[in-house]
């Protein structure tokens, strides 16, 4: 990929909420390449979205998340793709991975509760013909999430003047 | 009783901006654009070679000159980045930090009256470290339309033959300039022609934004003639681990290990494993931190010109050197007013030698919010000045 627009997804990977004048500053971009770089990464869907990340705890809203194992047994004629696209295609699925070794597909799921996250694998997921085994592992706390770390930051240490 | 003191050390004056630095330093609500040192942690793999080798209870002297397995990554490094070759058993000392390498490096080279010159604005322990060696330091005032590099004639006009060392502190802290091989040069011819000795200090190598960094003792005749000093503190974010290194011809080397030895012992024996560490495996970590400081510069640089503030684009360190003189007060009274009035801290440039005058020292060693917060600060500060002069 072109240098200019491995640069604007790297900035803004971390900081979506940049402004395109200022994201052009501190890139050394022309305002008009960035602009039409990342209009044309939307068209393209390598900008697949724009998404805010939240500590729901802090925010004091309840929250169960938890990962899931799914075993499967592709068919004849369909292969893993369909089995995906049952799973992915319920909202309370947020995330769906097709995993090497001992099980196929790493699945994470947002719940209100325990019970109902319990019940959405116990009557959606495992039903599915082709799934032979779940495994439920539930989230207790999340210590850093897409490259951050979620805990407080310390404060300034440093000096204030150094020569 | 008698004076305890030696004349010599009495005679050195204290910085005369350590009041400034006091007042800073006390005040608990402001926010600093002042800082010499990364923002950024030490990378992690880093600090965990260093938990490692204390939990292995590595809490011993290791040999003077350094871990040998660290001087050889040093020289690996050196040929790496600058294209030259050193000894790594007899042209390298792991010190502690790279002031300790100043330090010793003159007072192996000087005699009572060599001179020394150092050009300004730049560090603040050169002067003192070479006075105190028994050398008399030279200063060349550098010039603002030049960049604030050094030219074959700012240099030839200062030379006597009393001259032995040049100091070459590039990329510059205050002024983040850098020099190119170009320009260096005709500084080297000169130097060759006089058969002066360098000290380059390019503890900030690992931080240029246009190019590679050249070293002067890549240039041809002139490995023989420097001493190269560097460290981790900058490039590698390290400052507290207080570890530098200087690389030189043997003659040299030798001598300064000899100082070293009876002074120091050794560096830090906890460092000098996690400094392997640094330069094994992180030119990720380097580069990642050397991108962020360059949004900030270029983000600095792109202000201070809509604030239509004189400044050259730096193209080293994390400093921006913005010249005042249109509002018609010392840096220092501009620094302290600002620091009253907006709580923002900045170093005036008379900090770092009388030519500084009329310049700020402004590090982008923050966060790209904390910039904004304080130039936001910064402008409303000059504007109304600008105000009060019409």
């Amino acid at each position: 990929m072109e240098d200019t627009r491995r640069r604007i997804l790297n900035y803004i990977e971390r900081n979506c909420k940049v402004d395109e004048k200022e994201l052009a500053v501190l890139l050394g971009i022309d305002e008009a390449v960035v602009k039409s770089e990342i209009g044309a990464m939307e068209q393209e869907n390598i900008i697949c979205g724009y998404h805010t990340m939240i500590d729901w705890d802090k925010a004091g809203v309840e929250k169960v998340n938890a990962l899931i194992e799914v075993r499967v047994t592709p068919q004849r004629g369909r292969g893993f793709e369909k089995i995906a696209e049952r799973i992915y295609n319920y909202p309370e699925v947020s995330s769906v991975s097709l995993i090497s070794g001992a099980y196929d597909f790493l699945v994470t799921i947002e719940g209100k509760s325990l019970m109902e996250v319990s019940r959405f694998v116990s009557e959606k997921l495992s039903p599915i013909d082709e799934v032979v085994g779940t495994a439920t592992h539930f989230i207790l706390k999340k210590y850093k999430d897409h490259g951050t770390i979620l805990a407080q930051k310390d404060k300034e240490e440093r000096m204030l003047v150094i020569p | 009783m008698r004076n305890p003191l030696s004349r010599q050390i009495t005679e050195i004056q204290p910085s005369g901006i350590r009041k400034f630095f006091d007042i800073v330093n006390e005040m608990k609500d402001a926010i600093s654009l002042g800082v010499g040192e990364p923002d950024f942690d030490t990378p992690w793999r880093i600090r965990e070679e260093g938990i490692y080798s204390l939990e292995r209870g590595r809490t011993f002297y290791t040999s003077n000159a350094g871990l040998q397995e660290l001087k050889d990554e040093i020289c690996r490094y050196l040929q790496r980045k600058l294209g030259v070759t050193y000894d790594s058993r007899h042209e390298t000392v792991v010190t502690v930090g790279g002031s300790e390498a100043i330090d010793i490096g003159f007072r192996a080279m000087l005699d009572p009256g060599d001179e020394v010159l150092i050009p300004q604005p730049s560090y603040v322990s050169y002067l003192p470290c070479a006075a105190l060696a028994g050398g008399v330091p030279v200063v060349i005032s550098l010039k603002n339309e030049n960049e604030f590099k050094l030219t074959r004639e700012e240099l030839e006009a200062a030379i006597t033959p009393k001259t032995k060392i040049l100091v070459l502190p590039f990329p510059n802290n205050p002024t983040g300039a850098i020099m190119t091989r170009e320009e260096l040069e005709p500084v080297a011819e000169a130097v060759i022609e006089h058969d002066l000795y360098v000290m380059s200090d390019e503890i900030y190598s690992e931080l240029t934004y246009k190019g590679e960094h050249t070293s002067i003792a890549s240039l041809p005749g002139m490995r023989e003639r420097t001493l190269v000093i560097n460290g981790f503190s900058k490039g590698f974010a390290m400052t507290g681990w207080r570890l530098g290194y200087v690389c030189g011809p043997q003659i040299i080397i030798e001598q300064m290990l000899k100082i070293h030895q009876y002074a120091i012992m050794c560096a830090p024996t906890n460092s000098q494993y996690a400094a392997v560490e640094a330069l094994r495996n992180c030119e990720d970590e380097v580069e990642k931190m050397r991108e962020a400081y360059n949004q900030r510069r270029r983000y600095l640089v792109s202000e201070f010109a809509r604030m239509g503030l004189e400044c050259f684009e730096p193209y080293g360190a994390f400093y921006i050197f913005p010249g005042i003189r249109e509002f018609g007060m010392p840096s220092e009274e501009f620094a302290e007013k600002l620091l009253e009035e907006e709580k923002v801290a900045v170093v005036p440039g008379t900090a770092f030698g009388e030519c500084g005058e009329g310049f700020l020292r402004i590090s982008y060693a923050y966060s790209l919010e904390d910039l904004k917060t304080a130039l936001r600060r910064f402008e409303r500060f000059i504007e109304k000045l600008r105000k009060e002069k019409q």
